[in-house]
C-alpha cells in the first residue's frame, strides 16, 4: 500500500468473513475491542503449519520439529520487533489476562509484603484488577485506585498523591476498553519509577492500534492480546525488562520450562522459556507472527491515523442522535477507536438486539470493567469499536440503526 | 401471532409496566440480577388464607425483554394457586413473550428468564423446599424451554 490513508474497502477483502450475510445483511463489526476478524493471511498460516511442518517445538532433532521451533521463534522476534523489545523479553501466554496474572503471581508473591500498596486506576479492566485483589489477599498488601474525572481523564492531583504513598507495584492501562481514554504512560511509568515502583502497562487495547514502543514508555512489563490485533484466539504477550524476568520465579512448572530436573529439584531454563510451561499454542503463535507482518505492511501509523479519523467521524454521527450520552474524552489524541454510549429509555441490550437485525455487531453490557460502570452510575452500555476494515459507511449504519431503535422505542 | 404484534407487546409491558411496584406485608419477596447486563427484578407475592395469589408486584431495571416478562407474569400469576405456581413453565412464559416467533437468541433468552428464576426461587425457598437437583434445570437459562 503506497498511498497516505489506508483504504478499508481494499483490507476488508482480505478478511473471509465479510462474505458473510447476518439476516441477509452484510457485516457491520464493531465489536474489535473485544476480538477481531483475522485475515486470511493469518488464517492460512496456521493451515501451513498444519498441513506441511505440524511438530513440538524446542523437542525434536528431526525436520518437521527444527521447522516448528524455527517459525515459533521467528513469531517471537517478529513480536519482539513490534513493540522494540529483545527476543529474550517477550513471554508467550494464552491471553493478556494470563500475562498480568504471571507477573502478579511470580514478581508480586516474590516482593509483596503485608501493608505493601498497589496502585492500580478506576477505569481498568477486570484483568487487571483481579489478579491484584487475589495477590494483596495473599499477601495483605493493599490496594489504591486512581480516580477518574468526568471527562474520563485520570485526576493527575491523584496520580501524584497516591504514588507519594510509595507504592511497590503500579499497573495501569494504556487505553481504555471502555472510555476509549489514552493514558500517558509514559508519565506515570517516570513517576513510579521515582518512587520505586515497577510499571507495568495493561496495552490490550493500544498494541493493536498505534505504534507502541516499550523502550519509549520505559515500562518494566507490557501485556497484550494477539486475538485484538488480527492474530489467532489463545495468545497473548509479556514483555518484560530482562533483568526483572530473571530474577522471578517461574509462574507455571512442567516441561519446557527446565534446564534440568531431579528427584531433589530442578533448575528453570535460560528466558523465555522458563516461563512456557508446556507445550504452546505453537500454531496460533505463528498466526500472530503472521497477524504482526499484516500490520507492518500497512504501518501503524496509518492504522492510528484511520482510526482517528474514524473516532472524530463517529463522535460527530453519534452526537446527532437525540439524548445519546457518549462517554470518554473528546479530543482525539487522548482517544482511541472505542465509542460507549447510552440511548436513555432503552436497555444496552436491546439497542444490541435491534442493530444485531441490521447485521451490525456491537457489544453491550458491562465490558469487564464494573468497578468502572459502577462510577458512571450505569450497569451497562453499548460500545462500538472500529478497526482497520471499518469505514464511515459502517457508522452511517450504525446511526441509522440507532434512529431504527428509537423508532421502536417510539422515542 | 406475528413478531411485529409479539414486539408491540414486549414494547408496550416496557413503556408500561403491569403491577409495578412492591408489596409491604408480601409473604414472598425475593430479588434475583443478571450481573452480565446489571439487569435486576424485585418480585412481591402476597397469598390469601387459601394460599392463592391476591397480589403480585415487580420492581427492578432491566430491558425490554426481561421487564415484559416480569409484567406479564405477574398478570398470568393473579389470582393462581401456590400449586400453579410450582408447574408455571419456562415455556408458558417465553409462549407470552412470543420469544420463538422473535427469533431471539440464548442471550436474550436469559433476561426473558429472569423474573421467572426469581419466581421459583421465591416460591421454593417460601415452601422451605431446596431446589433439588432434578428441579435445578428450572433455572437453567441454557436448558430447552
Amino acid at each position: 500500500m503506497c498511498t497516505d490513508q489506508l483504504d478499508p474497502e481494499v483490507i476488508k477483502r482480505d478478511f473471509p468473513i465479510f462474505k458473510r450475510r447476518i439476516y441477509g445483511k452484510p457485516l457491520i463489526y464493531l465489536d474489535n475491542a473485544a476480538t477481531t476478524q483475522r485475515p486470511r493471511q493469518v488464517i492460512e498460516a496456521i493451515r501451513e503449519f498444519y498441513e506441511n511442518y505440524n511438530a513440538n517445538v524446542h523437542r525434536g532433532v528431526y525436520r518437521l520439529s527444527i521447522e516448528a521451533t524455527e517459525a515459533y521463534e521467528n513469531a517471537r522476534a517478529k513480536v519482539a520487533k513490534f513493540i522494540n523489545a529483545k527476543d529474550s523479553e517477550i513471554v508467550f501466554t494464552r491471553n493478556a489476562t494470563e500475562a498480568l496474572n504471571l507477573v502478579a503471581y511470580s514478581w508480586g508473591l516474590q516482593n509483596l509484603k503485608k501493608g505493601d500498596r498497589i496502585l492500580l486506576t478506576e477505569m481498568e479492566h477486570h484483568s487487571n484488577i483481579v489478579p491484584w485483589q487475589l495477590i494483596a489477599k495473599h499477601t495483605g498488601a493493599e490496594i489504591d485506585y486512581i480516580p477518574f474525572n468526568e471527562e474520563g481523564l485520570l485526576v493527575e492531583e491523584e496520580v501524584d498523591r497516591l504514588l507519594n504513598l510509595g507504592p511497590k507495584i503500579v499497573s495501569i492501562t494504556h487505553a481504555s476498553n471502555v472510555l476509549g481514554t489514552i493514558n500517558d504512560v509514559k508519565e506515570i511509568v517516570e513517576k513510579a519509577h521515582k518512587v520505586g515502583a515497577i510499571a507495568i502497562v495493561d496495552a490490550a487495547q493500544s498494541v493493536p492500534h498505534m505504534p507502541v514502543d516499550v523502550k519509549e514508555i520505559g515500562c518494566d512489563f507490557l501485556a497484550f492480546s494477539g486475538h485484538k490485533a488480527l492474530g489467532p484466539l489463545g495468545v497473548g504477550v509479556l514483555y518484560g525488562k530482562r533483568d526483572l524476568l530473571k530474577e522471578m520465579n517461574p509462574f507455571l512448572g512442567g516441561g519446557d520450562m527446565i534446564s534440568r530436573v531431579w528427584l531433589g529439584g530442578a533448575e528453570w531454563n535460560e528466558l523465555p522459556w522458563k516461563f512456557e510451561a508446556g507445550t504452546s499454542s505453537v500454531a496460533d503463535v505463528i498466526g500472530l507472527g503472521a497477524a504482526i507482518d499484516y500490520l507492518n505492511s500497512i504501518g501503524m501509523d496509518k492504522v492510528r491515523a484511520h482510526e482517528v479519523k474514524l473516532t472524530d467521524y463517529a463522535l460527530k454521527r453519534l452526537s446527532e442522535v437525540p439524548d445519546i450520552k457518549i462517554y470518554g474524552p473528546r479530543e482525539l489524541d487522548k482517544r482511541c477507536a472505542v465509542i460507549s454510549f447510552n440511548l436513555p429509555g432503552i436497555h444496552p441490550h436491546d439497542l444490541a438486539s435491534i442493530l444485531d437485525e441490521e447485521g451490525i455487531a456491537v457489544r453491550a453490557g458491562h465490558h469487564c470493567a464494573q468497578p468502572l460502570l459502577n462510577k458512571l452510575g450505569v450497569a451497562a452500555t453499548a460500545r462500538a469499536s472500529f478497526y482497520i476494515y471499518n469505514s464511515e459507511s459502517d457508522i452511517d449504519a450504525l446511526v441509522e440503526g440507532l434512529y431504527k431503535a428509537r423508532r421502536i422505542f417510539r422515542l | 401471532m406475528s413478531s411485529e404484534f409479539y414486539r408491540e407487546r414486549i414494547i408496550d409491558h416496557y413503556r408500561n409496566p403491569r403491577n409495578y411496584g412492591s408489596i409491604e406485608d408480601a409473604q414472598i419477596k425475593v430479588q434475583e440480577s443478571n450481573p452480565l447486563c446489571g439487569d435486576d427484578v424485585e418480585l412481591y407475592i402476597k397469598l390469601d388464607k387459601d394460599g392463592k395469589v391476591e397480589d403480585i408486584k415487580f420492581k427492578g431495571k432491566g430491558c425490554a425483554i426481561s421487564t415484559a416478562s416480569a409484567s406479564l407474569m405477574t398478570e398470568l400469576l393473579k389470582g393462581k394457586k401456590l400449586d400453579d405456581l410450582l408447574s408455571f413453565t419456562k415455556k408458558e412464559i417465553l409462549d407470552a413473550l412470543g420469544i420463538e416467533t422473535l427469533g431471539l437468541n440464548p442471550a436474550r433468552i436469559k433476561c426473558a428468564l429472569l423474573p421467572y428464576k426469581a419466581l421459583k426461587i421465591g416460591v421454593y425457598r417460601h415452601l422451605g423446599k431446596e431446589i433439588s437437583e432434578e428441579e435445578e434445570h428450572l433455572l437453567d437459562y441454557e436448558a430447552e424451554a
